[in-house]
């Protein structure tokens, strides 16, 4: 019955290497284009820092995608909404933020981030339940429900807090840069590559040593067989989505604060990346959804050091490569 | 015996189109029944309407007394149903292992219940930590079927198992469904490879737009030439 004898070796599993070679060689073939080394270092520094940043917010949504295959357009909202709700533990201790002390600091922006996460988490639990649970399966009614979310907690924001942009300055701390020869490397942007990497390591943790991270793995690629083996799946899209929505939200807070200001659609130009994350790392996939922030941080970084006027394009370009490429993303886990 | 499975009057639509249209069957424990037709007769969806992925849109199934129409997939699967759907549906991003520890649900993977697949499986063992999406197709069927008989299960509900194998394949599968018939499994099986029908089915259910159009002893139909030409369209030894 079997197609090999006995004897036969056992087959090496492949490993499908060509995407994680992708940003290495990129910054490689950067080295002669930019000329100095030190530009190099700091861009892509810069990179992989505004890469995790996007990582952590694109998460979410790819295993959203990729297990409910939902369209949701809304996602930039609990972005914005974890932005917000860190300043409400932020202006109260201001003085606490500018304390020339890391642990004062941290004392206040890790429960900032955490209160982020838990907000944008329950809006993330009634949105699912309130504007997608009725459209499962209905992608033209997804994206008008999750469009339409999207305005109401913007225009919320914007009557609770008003119009105007809120300044939220870095922690003391975290100002300044590490120098190191002639090379600078902002202290903020080796705090957002530290985060990243270990969310993702952490997902990547559950996704492949949990029985939790099974089910989703193979919720990704096939819904109904999932259920036709006895799992309740509907819980187990919910646990995700308030996953995706809290992740969101703490990047909402990094983001925020690696721009030092918050306004109610800071989500906007974001969106359009995490969407292009999202499809060239391929629909549900985290392996990815990493690779791809990457790419992105550094074609936008070396990009706009390049050639600035292609700035506004060059991440459309990146997909149009990457699609033709490979038409299913850089990881096609799903037949989508 | 007993009829472990039954469906009384089912309708099924799916979205405008009315597909199954008043189907009547039972399937006896123990045995394993044949559900025999033509492309778009309904087999498929018979199947799936009574794991619950298409919901019966008017009639009753009911299981070993239990109606479970109503039921969700998820809580049909854990009164005892297993599932192999034509398209094999392995989760190819995970090992073979692990597609094996997600079909045992809650319990851990039962080394004797192991032992005995892998005696009409050895490419499972051999195969225990690759990635399934790099089987073969025939590796595949293997993998689907023995993630339904991973744990033991009341109805085994399979379809097409033949279907795209080579003939060597087909004829250890064969062997492998008879393994488990014996072991007293209750199967309700949707095949077009009348010669696999013949080999395993007791009985047999024949279906055309929708409705049962005969039912009886397999025997009884693979001795009748003509009435398996009425009825499906074939002879028994164009398909030998």
């Amino acid at each position: 019955m079997t197609d090999l004898a006995a004897t036969d070796p056992l087959p090496k599993p492949k490993r499908d290497l060509a995407p994680i070679l992708l940003p290495l060689a990129l910054a490689l073939l950067m080295i002669p284009l930019i000329g100095s080394t030190s530009s190099w270092l700091t861009l892509t520094v810069a990179s992989l820092a505004m890469g995790m940043m996007i990582f952590i917010m694109a998460s979410g949504l790819t295993l959203v995608f990729g297990l409910m295959d939902v369209l949701n357009f809304g996602h930039g909202a609990f972005i914005a909404v974890g932005a917000y709700v860190a300043t409400l533990v932020l202006a109260p201790f201001a003085a606490s933020i500018q304390a020339d002390s890391l642990w004062m600091n941290l004392a206040v922006l890790g429960p900032a981030a955490l209160l982020s996460m838990a907000v944008s988490g329950a809006l993330g639990l009634v949105v699912e339940r309130v504007l997608i649970l009725p459209v499962y399966g209905q992608h033209l009614k997804q994206i008008l429900m999750t469009t339409g979310g999207l305005i109401v907690a913007e225009q919320t924001l914007y009557a609770l807090w008003g119009p105007q942009i809120i300044p939220m300055p870095l922690p003391a701390s975290l100002r300044g840069s590490f120098i190191i020869g002639d090379v600078a490397i902002a202290k903020y942007r080796v705090l957002a590559m530290l985060i990243g990497l270990s969310v993702f390591i952490a997902i990547q943790l559950v996704l492949n040593r949990t029985k939790l991270g099974l089910l989703i793995r193979a919720g990704v690629e096939n819904r109904e067989m999932v259920e036709a083996l006895g799992y309740r799946i509907r819980r187990l899209f919910l646990g995700v989505f308030m996953t995706g929505s809290a992740l969101a939200g703490l990047g909402g807070v990094m983001w925020a604060l690696y721009r030092e200001q918050v306004h109610a659609s800071m989500s906007d130009d974001l969106t359009v990346l995490i969407f292009i994350v999202v499809i060239i790392g391929g629909l549900g996939s985290i392996g990815g959804c990493f690779i791809g922030a990457i790419l992105v941080a550094m074609v936008a970084n070396y990009g706009g050091f390049l050639v600035p006027k292609l700035a506004l394009v060059s991440n459309i370009l990146l997909m149009v490569a990457i699609l033709m490429w490979r038409p299913r993303g850089l990881y096609a886990v799903t037949s989508r | 015996m007993s009829d472990l499975l039954k469906l009384s009057g089912v309708h099924t639509h799916i979205g405008r189109y009315h597909i199954l249209q008043g189907i009547d069957l039972t399937v006896p424990e123990g045995q394993v029944t044949m559900l025999l037709g033509r492309n778009g007769a309904g087999k498929t969806t018979t199947l799936r309407t009574i794991i619950g992925l298409w919901q019966a849109s008017k009639g009753e199934i009911t299981l070993a007394g239990q109606r479970i129409e109503s039921l969700a997939t998820p809580d049909i699967a854990r009164l005892g149903v297993g599932y192999v759907p034509e398209s094999m549906a392995v989760f190819s991003d995970l090992t073979v292992k692990e597609n094996l520890v997600l079909a045992a649900r809650d319990a851990p993977l039962d080394d004797k219940q192991l032992d005995w697949i892998f005696g009409f499986f050895p490419a499972l063992r051999r195969f225990w930590l690759s990635r399934a999406g790099s089987l073969s197709g025939g590796q595949k069927q293997m993998l689907s079927i023995a993630r339904a008989i991973v744990e033991p299960r009341k109805l085994l509900l399979i379809d097409e198992p033949t279907k795209g194998l080579a003939p060597a394949i087909v004829m250890a599968l064969i062997e492998c469904l008879k393994e488990i018939k014996r072991k007293g499994a209750t199967i309700l099986m949707v095949e077009q490879n009348f010669f696999a029908a013949r080999e395993l089915g007791d009985n047999v259910l024949v279906m055309d737009n929708g409705t049962i159009v005969h039912r009886g002893e397999m025997a009884a139909l693979a001795a009748d030439v003509p009435l398996q030409e009425r009825l499906l369209g074939l002879s028994l030894e164009a398909h030998q």
